[in-house]
C-alpha cells in the first residue's frame, strides 16, 4: 500500500494565530492560505449573506494599501481568490517564491487594519456585485433555487444552516456599513484564524515571516462556538416550479457532521449509489431503464451537521414517481444486504486515489494548504490527513450498510420535486408548493 | 523580528529559476508520435491521446457527430461492456477525461504510477477498438438529445451556441460540439464508426505521457499498449480540417437577441473573428487581452464590476483554434443595466485603440501577471500533459515554454496598441444578448447598433 502523507510543522503565535508550514520545492511557488473560522453559520436571521459580503470587502483594500487587493499581487504573478461557506471563510494566493513578503504584508494588513478602508461607496458597490452574483448563480440558473428550498425544509428557521451562504436578496439589500465593524471585530483577528504557508519555502523562514508580519496584531477574543440542532420527524414532500424542461427529484436527509462516525461511510454510500456507470442508481435509472437523465448523490459534510442529498432528473416523458420508487427500492436493498465485495474494493481504490490526487497542488481551493487548514480549523489537528484516509480504509461492509440504514430513512427526509412551470401534475403526489425568492 | 514597515509594499524579488519540462519524443513504427515528460512530485501518471479532428470535422448535416464518437470511446471494448470499462477504471482509481475541441479531441487517464501499464492498455483498447454497439449508441445519442433540451434553460450555453453561429455561420467552427437536435437525430451508428476509423489513426495522433516514471519506462509502456495499433484509416475518407476552410466574408448583424422572458440577468457576448492561435502576434494579443479584460484588474472588469456594479464579473478572451478565432467579451449583467453595460464595454475596447492607450503601469502589470506566475502551470502531471498536447495541436516547438516569458516581456506599449488596432474592430463587433427582450428593447435603441436580430433559442 502506498504511504500517503502530508507532513507539516505547526506553531501558534502569542496572539493566537495558528501557523502551519509544509515544504514542497517542486515548483518555485508558495501558497498562502488563511482560514477565518466564520461563515454563514455565524449569521442571524435578517442578516443572512453577511459573511460572504464581508469576504468581498476584504478585496477592496486595507489601511496601508487603501486600494484594490488584486493589483499588487497579480503584478507579482499571483493567483488569488477567496470563498465563504457555512462554516468558514478562506483566502488564498499562490505566489512566486519571490513575492512571499508582499503577500504576507497584504494579508496581515487586511487582518489587522481593514476597517479604515471600508468606505460607504465600496460597501454599496460590493453589495450590488453580490446581488449580481446571486442572480447569476442562483436565480438565472435552472434548478438554481432548489437547494434553498431544501435547506430551509431540513433545518428550523433559527438554525443557521436553514439559509444559504449567499443570503436572501432582501437581507443583502438591507445591510448597513455599520454592521461591518462589529463583524470584523468579532471574527477577523489572529485567534480566530489559521495561516498555512505551503510550497517552496524553508520552514524556519516561513515561521520568521509569519511572526514578522502577523506577530504584533492584537489577538481578539475567540468567538463563542455556534450550537444548533436539527431533526426531522417525517417525510416532507415539496414541489417548486422553475424555468426547466425536465422535472427533477431531490431527496435530502440530515446526516452526521464532518468527521463524525458514519460521515466517511455515507461518503462511500454516495459513491456506490451514484458515482460512475458502475454505481447502483446510475446503472438502473440511467443505463438500464433509462428513466433518468442523470443521478447524483453526495454527503455534504459540515461542521454542525451534514446532509445527504440524492438527485435525479427525469428523462423526457418519464415520471418522478417511478424514479423515486426505484431509489427507495435500491436503498432498501442496500439496507438489507449492504455493499458487495466488489463495490467495497472499488470504493476503497477510488478513495485512496482521491487522497493521492489531493497531494498534487500546494494552493488554491482543495490544494494541500487548504486541506491543512481544514483539518486544523475543524479538528485542531493539521496532521489528520492519514487518519482521514484511514476512516475510509476502516469502513467495512457492515459499517457502510448500517450507516445508510440508520441515516437514509424514509420517515425522516425532505423530498422536493422541481417541475416545469404550470405542470404540477409532474410532481410527486402529496407535495406542498414551496416558493423561495 | 517583529515590526513591519507599513508605509510601503515590499518589493518583489527576482523571478525564481524554473526548469521547464524536458520533452522526449519518439515515433512508433505505426507512426504514432509519443512525447514523454518525467514529473515525479506525486506517484501519478497521466496518459493522454490526442487525435486529429474535433467538432470541426463534423459535416454540416452531422453536427455533433465527433462528440458522439468521443462518447462511444468509454462505452465498451473487446469483451468489456460499458459497465466493465467503468469498473476497470475505478479499480485503478483512474480519472478519465475527454475533451472535444474544434480541431482535435483528447482522451486521458490519470492513475497511480503503479497502475501505469494497466491504465495505458485500457486507454489504448478504448480509443482504438471501441465496440460501437447499437444499444450503447442509441443510449448515448438519446442522452445528448436530452442534454440539448436542458441546455436551452442555461443562458451561458444558449449564448455560446448562438454566438458561434453568428461568428461563423455555416463554417464547421460554427457549432458547439454537442451539435443540434436535427443533426443528432440524423446521425447513425454507421456515421459514428466511419468517423472513428477516419479520425483514430496512429499517424494522425499524439500520445503524451507525464508522470513519476522515466522516459524509457513510459516509452516501453506506450509501445506495449499502442504499438500494435494499425493505420487502417489511411484507406478511408480524410477527416475534414476546419482550419483549412476560410470563414465567409459576410458580416454578421451588429446586435442580436435570444429572448428569455423575465430573465434576472442578460447574458452578453460581444466580439468578432480576430486572429489565429499561431499568429506571431500571439504574445502581444495576450498582453492586450490581459489588460483589457483577461484578469480581475482589467479595464473592463474594473469598470463593469468594481465601478458600476453591473455584474459579478466580466472578462474577455480569444476562443483559440487553428483557424480564425473569435475575440469575445462575456458577462452576465443585471437586466436593468444591459444597455449601459454594453455601451461601457464597447467604450473600453474603443478607448484602448485610440484615446486611452495602455499606461506603463498597466503594461507592467499585465506582463507580470502572465509571466511571473507561469511556472504555476506545470505543477501537476495533468497540467503538463495538456500543455505538451497543446504544442502538438498548434505545431509549436518544444522550446515554446522556455521562450514564453521572454517573448511576453518583449512586448511594448506600441505592440499592444498596434494589436488592438489590427485585431479589435469595434464597428465590426456583434453583440449578442440572451435576456428579457421586452424589458430592455427601448434601451437598446440608444446603442446605435440597429434593430436587434431576434434569434430562436435553438440554432
Amino acid at each position: 500500500m502506498t504511504s500517503i502523507d502530508l507532513p507539516y510543522t505547526k506553531r501558534t503565535l502569542a496572539n493566537g494565530l495558528d501557523v502551519i508550514v509544509h515544504e514542497d520545492h517542486h515548483v518555485p511557488i508558495v501558497a498562502v492560505n488563511i482560514w477565518y473560522h466564520v461563515g454563514s453559520k455565524n449569521e442571524r436571521p435578517g442578516r443572512t449573506g453577511f459573511a460572504h459580503l464581508f469576504e468581498h470587502l476584504m478585496f477592496e483594500g486595507s489601511e496601508h494599501h487603501n486600494t484594490g487587493f488584486f493589483p499588487p499581487l497579480q503584478q507579482a504573478g499571483a493567483l488569488l481568490n477567496g470563498s465563504t461557506n457555512t462554516d468558514r471563510t478562506n483566502y488564498w494566493a499562490v505566489v512566486p517564491t519571490s513575492a512571499i513578503d508582499r503577500a504576507l504584508w497584504m494579508e496581515s494588513d487586511r487582518m489587522g487594519y481593514l476597517l479604515p478602508a471600508v468606505t460607504r461607496e465600496r460597501f454599496e458597490t460590493q453589495r450590488d456585485v453580490v446581488l449580481n452574483e446571486r442572480r447569476q448563480n442562483y436565480e438565472n440558473r435552472p434548478y438554481g433555487m432548489a437547494i434553498m428550498a431544501i435547506t430551509s425544509a431540513l433545518y428550523p428557521p433559527d438554525h443557521p444552516y436553514s439559509w444559504m451562504t449567499i443570503g436572501s436578496a432582501d437581507d443583502i439589500r438591507a445591510m448597513q456599513l455599520e454592521d461591518v465593524q462589529a463583524f470584523f471585530r468579532t471574527y477577523y483577528h489572529p485567534s480566530n484564524a489559521s495561516l498555512v504557508l505551503a510550497g517552496d519555502i524553508d520552514t524556519p523562514r516561513a515561521f520568521d515571516l509569519a511572526e514578522q508580519y502577523f506577530g504584533d496584531l492584537p489577538p481578539g477574543t475567540r468567538p463563542v462556538p455556534v450550537i444548533a440542532a436539527a431533526s426531522l420527524a417525517r417525510e416532507q414532500r415539496l414541489v417548486m416550479e422553475d424555468r426547466v424542461e425536465l422535472p427533477r427529484v431531490y431527496i435530502a436527509w440530515l446526516s452526521p457532521a464532518m468527521f463524525a462516525p458514519d460521515d466517511a461511510e455515507l461518503d462511500l454510500v454516495a459513491d456506490l449509489m451514484a458515482n460512475g456507470k458502475t454505481s447502483r442508481l446510475y446503472r438502473t435509472l440511467v443505463y438500464e431503464r433509462r428513466i433518468a437523465l442523470d443521478v447524483s448523490a453526495h454527503q455534504h459534510s459540515r461542521e454542525l451537521g451534514s446532509f445527504f442529498l440524492l438527485a435525479a432528473t427525469a428523462a423526457p416523458g418519464q415520471s418522478l414517481a417511478e424514479i423515486y420508487a426505484e431509489i427507495d427500492a435500491e436503498l432498501d436493498r442496500h439496507s438489507a444486504m449492504g455493499p458487495t465485495d466488489d463495490e467495497m474494493e472499488r470504493a476503497l481504490a477510488q478513495a485512496e486515489a482521491q487522497f493521492i490526487y489531493r497531494l498534487q497542488t500546494v494552493g488554491g481551493f482543495g490544494g494541500k494548504s487548504d486541506q491543512l487548514n481544514a483539518y486544523n480549523v475543524l479538528l485542531g489537528n493539521p496532521g489528520f490527513f492519514t487518519a482521514d484516509l484511514d476512516r475510509y480504509r476502516r469502513a467495512t461492509h457492515d459499517s457502510v450498510r448500517s450507516a445508510a440504514a440508520r441515516h437514509l430513512r424514509r420517515d425522516a427526509r425532505v423530498v422536493l420535486s422541481v417541475i416545469p412551470r404550470g405542470q404540477n401534475a409532474l410532481a410527486l403526489a402529496g407535495s406542498e408548493p414551496v416558493t423561495v425568492s | 523580528m517583529t515590526g513591519v514597515d507599513r508605509s510601503r509594499l515590499p518589493a518583489v524579488g527576482p523571478d525564481p529559476a524554473f526548469s521547464f519540462p524536458e520533452i522526449a519524443r519518439h515515433t512508433l513504427s505505426n507512426g504514432l508520435e509519443v512525447r514523454t515528460v518525467e514529473h515525479a512530485s506525486v506517484p501519478l501518471l497521466t496518459i493522454l491521446l490526442q487525435v486529429e479532428g474535433g467538432s470541426g470535422a463534423d459535416a454540416s448535416d452531422r453536427e455533433g457527430l465527433a462528440a458522439i464518437v468521443a462518447d462511444m470511446v468509454d462505452e465498451g471494448t473487446g469483451a468489456l461492456s460499458a459497465i466493465d470499462v467503468s469498473d476497470a477504471m475505478a479499480r485503478i482509481g483512474a480519472d478519465y477525461d475527454v475533451d472535444v475541441s474544434p480541431d482535435v479531441m483528447s482522451f486521458s487517464i490519470t492513475t497511480l504510477a503503479r497502475f501505469a501499464t494497466r491504465g495505458a492498455s485500457l486507454l489504448a483498447d478504448m480509443t482504438t477498438k471501441p465496440s460501437m454497439r447499437e444499444t450503447d449508441f442509441t443510449r448515448v445519442r438519446q442522452m445528448r438529445l436530452d442534454r440539448l433540451k436542458q441546455l436551452k434553460d442555461l443562458p451561458p450555453a444558449v449564448a455560446e451556441r448562438a454566438f458561434l453561429r453568428l461568428m461563423y455561420a455555416q463554417h464547421p467552427y460554427g457549432h458547439v460540439p454537442i451539435g443540434s437536435d436535427t443533426a443528432l437525430k440524423r446521425i447513425s451508428l454507421d456515421d459514428t464508426s466511419a468517423l472513428h476509423s477516419a479520425m483514430f489513426r496512429p499517424s494522425h495522433a499524439t500520445l503524451v505521457m507525464t508522470g513519476a516514471l522515466s522516459h524509457q519506462e513510459m516509452l516501453e509502456i506506450a509501445k506495449s499498449a499502442f504499438g500494435e495499433w494499425a493505420d487502417v484509416g489511411a484507406r478511408g475518407t480524410p477527416v475534414q480540417r476546419a482550419s483549412a476552410i476560410e470563414p465567409s466574408e459576410m458580416a454578421p448583424p451588429r446586435l442580436a437577441i435570444v429572448p428569455r422572458e423575465a430573465a434576472a440577468q442578460s447574458e452578453l457576448r460581444i466580439g468578432h473573428l480576430s486572429a489565429r492561435r499561431n499568429t506571431p502576434d500571439y504574445p502581444a494579443l495576450l498582453v492586450m487581452n490581459a489588460l483589457l479584460g483577461g484578469q480581475f484588474v482589467s479595464r473592463i472588469n474594473l469598470k463593469l464590476r468594481e465601478e458600476k456594479a453591473y455584474t459579478y464579473g466580466a472578462r474577455t478572451g480569444f476562443d483559440w483554434r487553428r483557424g480564425l478565432s473569435p475575440f469575445v467579451l462575456q458577462a452576465s449583467v443585471h437586466t436593468a443595466s444591459t444597455a449601459d453595460a454594453i455601451a461601457d464595454a464597447i467604450a473600453e475596447i474603443e478607448g484602448l485603440r485610440d484615446s486611452r492607450p495602455p499606461t506603463q503601469d498597466e503594461l507592467v502589470l499585465a506582463k507580470a501577471s502572465l509571466t511571473r506566475g507561469y511556472p504555476r502551470n506545470f505543477e501537476t502531471a495533468q497540467q503538463v500533459a495538456r500543455s505538451v498536447a497543446q504544442l502538438a495541436l498548434y505545431d509549436l516547438p518544444d522550446s515554446y515554454f522556455a521562450e514564453f516569458v521572454p517573448k511576453v516581456n518583449a512586448i511594448g506599449e506600441d505592440d499592444v496598441t498596434r494589436a488592438a488596432m489590427q485585431y479589435l474592430v469595434p464597428e465590426k463587433m456583434s453583440t449578442l444578448i440572451v435576456g428579457d427582450h421586452s424589458a430592455i428593447a427601448d434601451s437598446l435603441d440608444t446603442l446605435g447598433l440597429g434593430t436587434p436580430r431576434v434569434l430562436p433559442p435553438e440554432l
